[in-house]
């Protein structure tokens, strides 16, 4: 089914979209919320600028936007995948816990704030560009990827990465080595078995978004991690 | 009215602007419709939008808008204006009656020629008058509120949504070479006429999504050099914070911006030695001004604005430009309703400034 958005709010569109069959597409999205919160077993393309919260809660339907998002893309979703032709707002993958998120262009402030992982779930965000600042705050599970395609020169992330990480994995195709990391977390460079960890994802990634893998495994990668398994330990008994 | 500390409600509000670098005019149409898909960061209880160039036949004067209680405050404040000013025109500004706006107050505007006599008395210059008038009238006379008081340009605020807003003061009637917008969902304190942005002084005017942490900190320093806090919402004090640091201390805008959205220590201490040094200094020099909390604010002045996020930029932002116009807006939707095929829509850092200047003699 498809959805010219222009005369849609927030309610109406998402009330349609809960009643459509499993392919919607949307057409001429301008800053509508919460696009398929909390849906499963959709496919779903957002043609232009879908608002804040999209895919919010998601459970298991594809999301596909062509255009940029705005701001906390897949707020605490648990499963499904959201791909993003374009760049991304603040505080993407906020809390998320399972699913995935790739994003073609850059990601805002705190891209996969508070992301988390429990037995099978374990949640996955590329980012093809840059990042802001805070990337990767209070990581407390899951994998994060900035591949830096792009970034006009820029450095690949903001400043303080990783702030507050105590879980998790953060990976960056980066030789770059003054990016400055807190004290709580450790980074390498990332041996075959990092790679081996993300080359499922990355070669999705890659096939969504018509990249060439080859360039993307060829290159280097520094790898962050929590550098203790119990991170609190040292800040608040060590200290 | 219930005041700060007996009523607090949940935070919010959206911001947008736009201007022609060529100082070409627009419509407030299209700055209030930006505000539409953006509905949701308010909740009725204010809205505003600023527009300069908008007098041009009567540029050489300053144009005050004002609130009043009621026709004996009006009658006072007349009276007061008639000690130092001319009063070169007064009349009620137009408005729309519509049933989203209510309980509106009087409202006012003057074009004002401040006299050479009255100015050289008091022994200021002319913007310094002015300003003191301001505060004068916002502190002394009860029931009356200057909204805004620079040279070809207002500020037209409400209880109501930010769209309902610009249909009640028919903004589409107007045309400027620079708007900016806000639609408030109050954090702390009431919803009132007053409260709503933009605040102005002067041709400064702030509209600002955000909280500030620092308020009274900020609040005190500043009320040691004249201003006074007056109007019950946070963001009058960046008002008079820009106008301190602009017009009194001579600061350039990338330094107002180092001083309220000052960077970290860390990050100063890894900037080039001339750098570091002036961001040390201005750290050190305006320590109570650097305003903490999340913000997102557009500063308008004549022939100009800057955006700027807070250093940890806890509020979105975006910017984005083509031909001679650049937008900014909480949300790229808003954007994308004024210029629908806009590229490159981007977010600035936090605490770094976008400075946007009209050419010269085009405004």
């Amino acid at each position: 089914m498809i959805i010219d958005a222009t005369q849609y709010t927030n309610e109406d569109l998402n009330d349609t979209v809960r009643q459509c069959a499993s392919q919607v597409q949307i057409d001429n999205c301008l800053g509508q919320r919460f696009i398929a919160a909390g849906l499963s077993g959709k496919e779903i393309v957002v043609n232009g600028t879908p608002g804040n919260a999209l895919g919010a809660y998601l459970n298991g339907a594809d999301v596909v936007v062509n255009g940029n998002a705005q701001d906390a893309v897949g707020d605490t979703m648990n499963e499904g995948r959201i791909f993003i032709h374009g760049n991304t707002g603040d505080a993407a993958g906020y809390a998320m816990r399972g699913g995935k998120i790739y994003v073609d262009g850059n990601a805002g402030y705190r891209a996969g704030i508070h992301m988390k992982a429990y037995k099978q779930k374990l949640p996955v965000m590329i980012i093809g560009g840059r990042c802001g600042s805070f990337l990767g705050e209070y990581l407390a599970g899951g994998i994060i990827v900035v591949l830096g395609m792009n970034t006009d020169g820029k450095k690949i992330v903001g400043n303080f990465p990783c702030t507050g990480m105590h879980g998790g994995k953060v990976f960056l195709r980066t030789t770059d080595n003054s990016i400055d990391f807190p004290s709580q977390v450790n980074t390498h460079k990332a041996t075959k078995e990092d790679i081996q960890e993300i080359l499922p994802y990355l070669e999705e990634f890659c096939k969504v978004f018509g990249k060439d893998k080859k360039a993307l495994l060829e290159s280097e990668y520094i790898v962050v991690t929590p550098n203790s398994a119990n991170p609190y330990k040292q800040m608040y008994v060590e200290n | 009215m219930q005041s700060e500390g007996q009523i607090r409600i949940p935070s919010g509000c959206a911001i947008a602007a736009v201007i022609s670098k060529e100082g070409n005019k627009m419509s407030g149409k299209s700055i209030v419709d930006s505000m539409v898909p953006m509905h949701e960061r308010s909740n009725g209880l204010g809205g505003g939008f600023a527009g300069y160039g908008i007098y041009p036949e009567y540029k050489d004067f300053y144009a005050f808008h004002f609130f009043f209680d009621n026709r004996s405050v009006q009658k006072d404040t007349e009276q007061y204006l008639k000690e130092s000013y001319e009063i070169v025109k007064s009349q009620p500004i137009p408005v729309r009656k519509i049933p989203a706006i209510v309980d509106e107050p009087i409202i006012y505007r003057y074009f004002l020629a401040p006299l050479k006599s009255s100015v050289a008395n008091a022994q200021l210059d002319e913007r310094e008058f002015v300003a003191r008038t301001v505060m004068h009238i916002n502190i002394n006379i009860k029931g009356a509120y200057v909204v805004s008081s620079g040279k070809n340009m207002g500020v037209f605020k409400a209880v109501g949504f930010p769209e309902d807003v610009g249909k009640f003061y028919r903004l589409d009637e107007y045309e400027g070479y620079s708007w900016t917008a806000h639609g408030r969902y109050p954090t702390n304190t009431p919803g009132w006429w007053g409260g709503a942005h933009p605040f102005a002084l002067l041709d400064y005017t702030i509209v600002h999504n955000g909280e500030i942490s620092s308020y009274d900190a900020n609040r005190r320093f500043i009320e040691m050099y004249g201003y006074k806090c007056t109007l019950q919402t946070d963001t009058e004090v960046i008002t008079y914070i820009s106008d301190y640091l602009l017009r009194k201390q001579g600061l350039t805008l990338d330094e107002l911006a180092s001083v309220i959205a000052a960077p970290f220590w860390s990050t100063i201490a890894k900037k080039s030695p001339e750098e570091r040094a002036k961001l040390t200094y201005l750290r050190t020099v305006y320590s109570s001004l650097l305003v903490t909390g999340p913000f997102s604010i557009v500063l308008g002045f004549e022939g100009g604005l800057m955006a700027l996020n807070d250093r940890l930029k806890l509020r979105s932002m975006v910017v984005a430009e083509k031909d001679d116009k650049v937008y900014v807006a909480s949300e790229e939707a808003a954007i994308r309703v004024m210029c629908p095929d806009v590229k490159d829509v981007y977010a600035p850092e936090g605490g770094e400034p976008v400075i946007v200047k009209v050419e010269e003699g085009k405004y």
